[in-house]
């Protein structure tokens, strides 16, 4: 196995007015690389849109994922796309887990969703549960028929606070942030105007208590499915990546050993310095500005935005 | 047993996925494929309960438990996700140079026409380096390999290497421990960091001295079994040594298969969380389990010609670091430290012959040596 590089929806459900869960699994049922939560997925969606979203399942199932997603009227057509044509039985490329928003220790914690924002908040609230912190759910959404996954949340009774905006109005955040406290943390993920609200309410709050998750989707070319060329600078030798086989492998089968160890872009071992091309990351290493300086890749799960990639190799 | 696993590593493969083993009452897992689900599966074989032989649902540790190896999700991730960006392979790149200069600066330093390269290589580069990457003073660095040595006894019997170094270990552990205050870390090392971390809430700051103990239990020993093990591997297999000195980019591959074929770290145990069932034999909940990392290691169901130390081979994959969320955190270091030790040696040595068959050091979970003399056939300073 080298790299999850495609994974099957096996499941897909109605969680609200506007949101849909899929669940994932790899083709041949077999173990997914791990994930921590907070952490999100890149879903390469075969129109070629790259969607990131949070995984919202249970990490003690090490053969599936869960994600959720909000149909977005006005969005890229990403979101439009997982609603009105991915199925049970579909087929979709992924990158990651990387993980951006991971829940640090604490003894208290202040969870605060706005809508869709809940994903990354589920599995913190299951391991702050676990952990056996002290922690608040403030959920707030349009009307309760939009918020996904509160059946999931009645379990855990009045720790859990749902706002709908229709009956309640907007979330009132000043009351429970307004004495600072050292052993808390705050995370925060919804729209923007709630986390600047959050912003606004932790200003007295001491440096890092609140942590926040902004969806920033960025532009990126389409993903490219079909072979590709990698030229090794070095021996100035040029071979062809068939769709389906990893770098990793086709530099293999050519006689070009690349050390590497875990095949799931988690080690790091198999990092290999770009020279010219655009990468295709799909690893859990890299943050965005790393991957934004395509200077390296590991070829064990990434792969070409451009026709040709140059390795210093 | 410890001087020579490989007989008994052959026997355990082949008498089944699984073989309980009597007299310690645990179930050994030899075969690469088994041995590398364990290691994965951190869901079913936690570590919570302890590493070694020891159940710490019912046994007390005799320290702390350290809160990367004998800790399972989630209180494993945050000090595994601080010390693993500390530890990476980009957060090392501005180690690179000054690591390949200490190790020019050393081999010029030491080499003979004889020299036990154990003492004079193996173990003196990690010692120049590495605490100094840590950040910690000079002052009792002597303390460290043998807290280290006695750490890696302490998971196995309590037999006499254990009893043995005991009386010493409080002396040991306790500066160890005095180490890894903030107060006592340079500002610019990877202890420092695990501070900095912690200063931005990324672990509690109680956890930061734990985290940091754990760089100074498992940084050296184990890479100075590493390096001793690839030094052995190319001066008895002359053949080798040649490949690499006429590319010393393969001096990263060298290593990693060096630590396939020697295995320094030879058993970790975990602990079954519910009945499971290892390739169709069933090891019941809450019961110990002995992953022999050497047996997988050269295991012909996995591995062609696997006894040879053979820099052809493609060693990507064996698990003398271990393998999932638990894999060796300082794997990219002991790696930077092989290449910087093994470039600067092919600049300079033609040939290691060895003068004799060496003196192991014998130790319940680590496989090394003590020594290694060697004559070393030397190429003029370029």
């Amino acid at each position: 196995m080298s790299g999850v590089v495609t994974l099957e929806v096996t499941a897909r459900r109605q969680r609200a007015e506007g949101v849909v869960s899929l669940t994932l699994a790899r083709p041949d049922r077999g173990r997914l690389p791990d994930w921590t939560p907070g952490a999100h997925l890149d879903l390469v969606l075969p129109n070629g849109a790259t969607r990131q979203y949070s995984l919202c399942g249970d990490r003690w199932d090490a053969h599936s994922y869960r994600i959720a997603v909000l149909r977005e009227p006005d969005g890229r057509g990403g979101s439009a796309y997982v609603h009105d044509e991915l199925r049970a039985g579909d087929r979709v490329g992924v990158g990651g887990p990387r993980n951006h928003f991971p829940l640090v220790p604490a003894e208290r914690y202040l969870f605060i969703a706005g809508g869709i924002g809940i994903t990354p908040l589920l599995p913190m609230i299951h391991h702050a549960d676990v952990l056996g912190a002290d922690w608040t759910l403030l959920y707030g959404g349009r009307s309760q028929a939009s918020m996904a996954f509160t059946d999931e949340l009645a379990a855990y009774g009045d720790r859990v606070h749902l706002v709908p905006q229709d009956e309640h109005g907007l979330l009132d955040l000043a009351p429970w942030l307004a004495a600072p406290r050292h052993d808390a943390r705050v995370y925060c993920c919804g729209p923007a105007p709630l986390l600047a609200a959050a912003e606004a309410a932790c200003r007295h709050w001491p440096p890092h208590s609140l942590r926040v998750e902004r969806f920033a989707p960025k532009e990126h070319g389409p993903v490219r499915d079909e072979p590709f060329e990698i030229e090794l600078a070095r021996s100035g030798r040029t071979l062809t990546v068939p769709r389906g086989t990893s770098v990793l492998d086709a530099l293999r089968a050519a006689g070009t050993d690349v050390l590497s160890s875990c095949r799931q872009g988690t080690c790091g071992t198999c990092e290999t310095p770009v020279l010219r091309g655009v990468p295709e990351h799909r690893d859990s290493i890299l943050a965005d500005h790393e991957r934004a300086a395509g200077d390296c890749m590991f070829p064990c799960v990434s792969r070409a935005r451009t026709r040709r990639l140059v390795l210093d190799l | 047993m410890l001087a020579d696993p490989a007989p008994l590593h052959a026997r355990l493969r082949d008498a089944g996925p699984v073989v309980h083993l009597t007299r310690h009452d645990v179930f050994a897992l030899a075969r690469y494929d088994d041995v590398h689900a364990a290691l994965v599966n951190w869901q079913d074989f936690r570590s919570a309960a302890g590493v070694g032989l020891a159940d710490f649902s019912v046994e007390q540790p005799w320290r702390p438990p350290s809160l990367l190896l004998e800790a399972d999700p989630p209180r494993h991730d945050a000090p595994r996700r601080v010390l693993s960006a500390i530890l990476g392979p980009r957060a090392l790149r501005r180690l690179r140079q000054e690591w390949f200069t200490a190790a020019e600066e050393l081999v010029d330093r030491v080499l003979a026409p004889e020299l036990d390269v154990v003492p004079a290589l193996a173990e003196a580069f990690p010692l120049r380096v590495f605490p100094d990457a840590v950040g910690i003073g000079r002052e009792g660095r002597e303390n460290l390999l043998p807290y280290g040595d006695f750490v890696f006894n302490a998971f196995g019997p309590r037999n006499e290497f254990v009893t043995t170094a005991a009386p010493h270990a409080p002396r040991w552990s306790g500066w160890v421990n005095e180490q890894c205050g903030r107060e006592r870390l340079r500002g610019d090392g990877f202890g420092a960091a695990i501070w900095a971390a912690a200063d931005r809430g990324e672990i509690m700051p109680e956890q930061a001295p734990l985290v940091v103990r754990s760089l100074l239990t498992a940084g050296v020993d184990t890479t100075v079994h590493g390096l001793a093990a690839v030094l052995h591997a190319v001066a008895t297999h002359p053949d080798q040594w040649d490949r690499l000195r006429a590319r010393p980019e393969l001096a990263r591959v060298a290593f990693d298969e060096a630590v396939r074929w020697a295995s320094p770290v030879q058993t970790f145990f975990r602990t079954a969380t519910t009945d499971v069932c290892v390739a169709g034999s069933p090891i019941p909940a809450g019961r110990k389990i002995l992953m022999f990392l050497g047996a997988a290691n050269t295991d012909p169901r996995r591995w062609a010609d696997p006894d040879a130390f053979d820099l052809g081979r493609d060693p990507s994959g064996h698990v003398g670091f271990g393998m999932g969320l638990h894999q060796c955190v300082g794997q990219h270091v002991a790696r930077l430290e092989a290449e910087a030790l093994l470039t600067a040696l092919a600049a300079r040595v033609r040939r290691f012959e060895p003068l004799g068959p060496g003196v192991r050091h014998l130790n319940n979970t680590l496989r090394g040596w003590t020594s290694l003399p060697m004559r070393l056939h030397l190429t003029p300073r370029r």
